[in-house]
């Protein structure tokens, strides 16, 4: 690589993924009706809301989507407080017994997802927890798994990987260099 | 945004347009905190916050203990009366001596102005002023902004009537403190004994009476009528104050249409403010006790970072208590 960024998904090949994401979610779940999707904030929200249009299209139904900031149940909140963008929460439904499927962007170390498991139990007993992710990047710090993966990338030193899934013609997962801070 | 950039919050006069913003964008989440099944959040565990009160208060006492809790720090109250301090120990020695035990946030309320800046050069943990004096209350300021912005959706360009003791008031100085951070005219309305000399130094205008005060603002806020006031020979009676400065629907009907109506607590109902205004539809007073929760989980989140290397306590030289 020369420098520049690099793409690794464009738009098209997300818009793939996230169908072919929804259709194994229905497929895993099937005979449970019960179903929510929950995104992590903020980089999940959008994908969250995605499969959720898709999912609810498949199985004619609509899919209750909420949203989850997972900031205040970091290990580190008490000790790094860099505090980007700290969302409310939007889950205005009982997640009792329900099949949560959580949705982040990016899977890395897994301490994310983690947080986000523990801050979504605070809403109740879902029946079951899985995990959607759109890129496993791997270097897990903690025994997380996720149940679906859009790709699997790797990440070389001094790149940082930057994706964008909302939608639109911007889409895409890119190698961008790391700025030296 | 970056983490917060002070140690302590000593008053609004420290802060600028970002850090009010920061706060109130923080105490967004916090509110929602507040509104689960479960109000707790992990943020805070292994944190210990002392609320240290030197003075009676029940509402701001419980607001910081219960933001302290929902964010899964342990919180100790430690008040006057039942306490050493009623044993004639000093406020430095008391406070050295909660500093020994290692809290990493302590909030002092006090009777002495400038009380929590004593306090803050003295410890090596953050301090939270509760209010000290009539010198600042910033809490009550952060938490009166938020239900304002909530209300009206701005901070700026708005018109603030504040009414009451304008003289022994704290509430009022750092009300109108970030309130003209924001570019809005706050205006204080008192009884000539009530009103500070050069009251406009604070950042006001001047009313004597009631109906000019209130013309077209859109924030009627009230003060609390202290009744140990009356003892002395600032107010001839409870009557004529309230005849002459509180505030009832009829008034409604100067302010702006959209007008909201804000008491920080406790009221004197038909003292300073008609029953049917404080329960009426334009009141946020409930409000803002929701606000006020949220808005100290967010500063004591904000505050509650690593402590600073090589700042602990430089007992050198202590300066004289202001009066």
């Amino acid at each position: 690589m020369t420098g520049s960024e690099s793409i690794l998904l464009d738009a098209e090949s997300i818009a793939r993924i996230v169908r072919r994401i929804a259709h194994e979610v229905v497929e895993r779940t099937a005979g449970h009706k019960q179903l929510a999707l929950v995104g992590i904030r903020h980089g999940g929200v959008p994908i969250a809301s995605r499969l959720a249009a898709a999912i609810g299209e498949t199985l004619g139904t609509k899919v209750p989507m909420g949203a989850i900031d997972m900031t205040l149940y970091r290990d580190d909140a008490g000790s790094a407080l860099l505090i980007p963008k700290l969302g409310p929460d939007e889950i205005t439904f009982d997640i009792n017994g329900l099949d949560v499927v959580l949705v982040d962007d990016v899977l890395q170390s897994g301490r994310t997802v983690r947080a986000a498991i523990e801050g979504l139990l605070a809403y109740g007993r879902p029946r079951r927890i899985w995990l959607a992710v759109l890129c496993d990047r791997g270097g897990r710090e903690l025994p997380i798994a996720a149940d679906f993966v859009g790709r699997e990338l790797s990440v070389p030193k001094g790149y940082v990987l930057d994706v964008v899934a909302e939608g639109g013609a911007g889409d895409g997962a890119r190698l961008v260099p790391k700025v030296a801070t | 945004m970056s983490a917060f950039r002070h140690d302590h919050l000593l008053g609004i006069s420290q802060l600028d347009r970002e850090d009010v913003l920061q706060i109130l964008e923080a105490a967004k989440a916090f509110i929602e905190v507040s509104r689960r099944p479960i109000r707790k959040v992990p943020a805070l565990r292994g944190k210990t916050v002392v609320n240290l009160f030197f003075e009676a208060s029940t509402r701001t006492r419980t607001s910081f203990e219960l933001a302290g809790k929902r964010l899964s720090a342990d919180v100790v109250n430690i008040s006057s009366s039942g306490s050493s301090v009623s044993k004639g120990e000093s406020l430095l020695d008391t406070c050295k001596t909660v500093a020994a035990m290692r809290p990493d946030i302590v909030v002092i309320r006090h009777s002495a102005s400038g009380a929590a800046e004593l306090v803050a050069r003295q410890v090596g943990c953050s301090v939270i002023n509760g209010g000290d004096g009539s010198h600042e209350h910033p809490t009550q300021a952060l938490l009166d902004a938020f239900a304002i912005r909530n209300s009206l959706g701005t901070l700026s360009g708005l018109k603030v009537a504040i009414i009451g003791d304008i003289m022994h008031s704290r509430v009022a100085r750092s009300n109108a403190r970030l309130l003209n951070l924001f570019g809005s005219e706050v205006r204080f309305c008192a009884p000539r004994t009530l009103m500070p000399p050069k009251a406009e130094a604070l950042g006001a205008k001047i009313y004597h009476r009631l109906d000019e005060a209130l013309d077209g603002v859109d924030v009627i806020m009230l003060l609390r009528i202290q009744r140990e006031r009356l003892e002395g020979p600032l107010l001839p009676s409870l009557r004529e104050y309230s005849r002459n400065f509180g505030v009832s629907q009829r008034h409604l009907a100067i302010a702006s249409p959209r007008a909201i109506v804000m008491h920080p607590g406790p009221m004197n109902r038909g003292v300073e403010i008609h029953p049917a205004l404080a329960d009426g539809e334009r009141s946020v007073i409930l409000d803002q006790v929701e606000a006020g929760v949220a808005v100290r989980m967010a500063v004591l989140y904000l505050l509650a970072k690593e402590p600073n290397a090589g700042t602990p306590a430089q007992a050198a030289s202590i300066p004289p208590p202001a009066p």
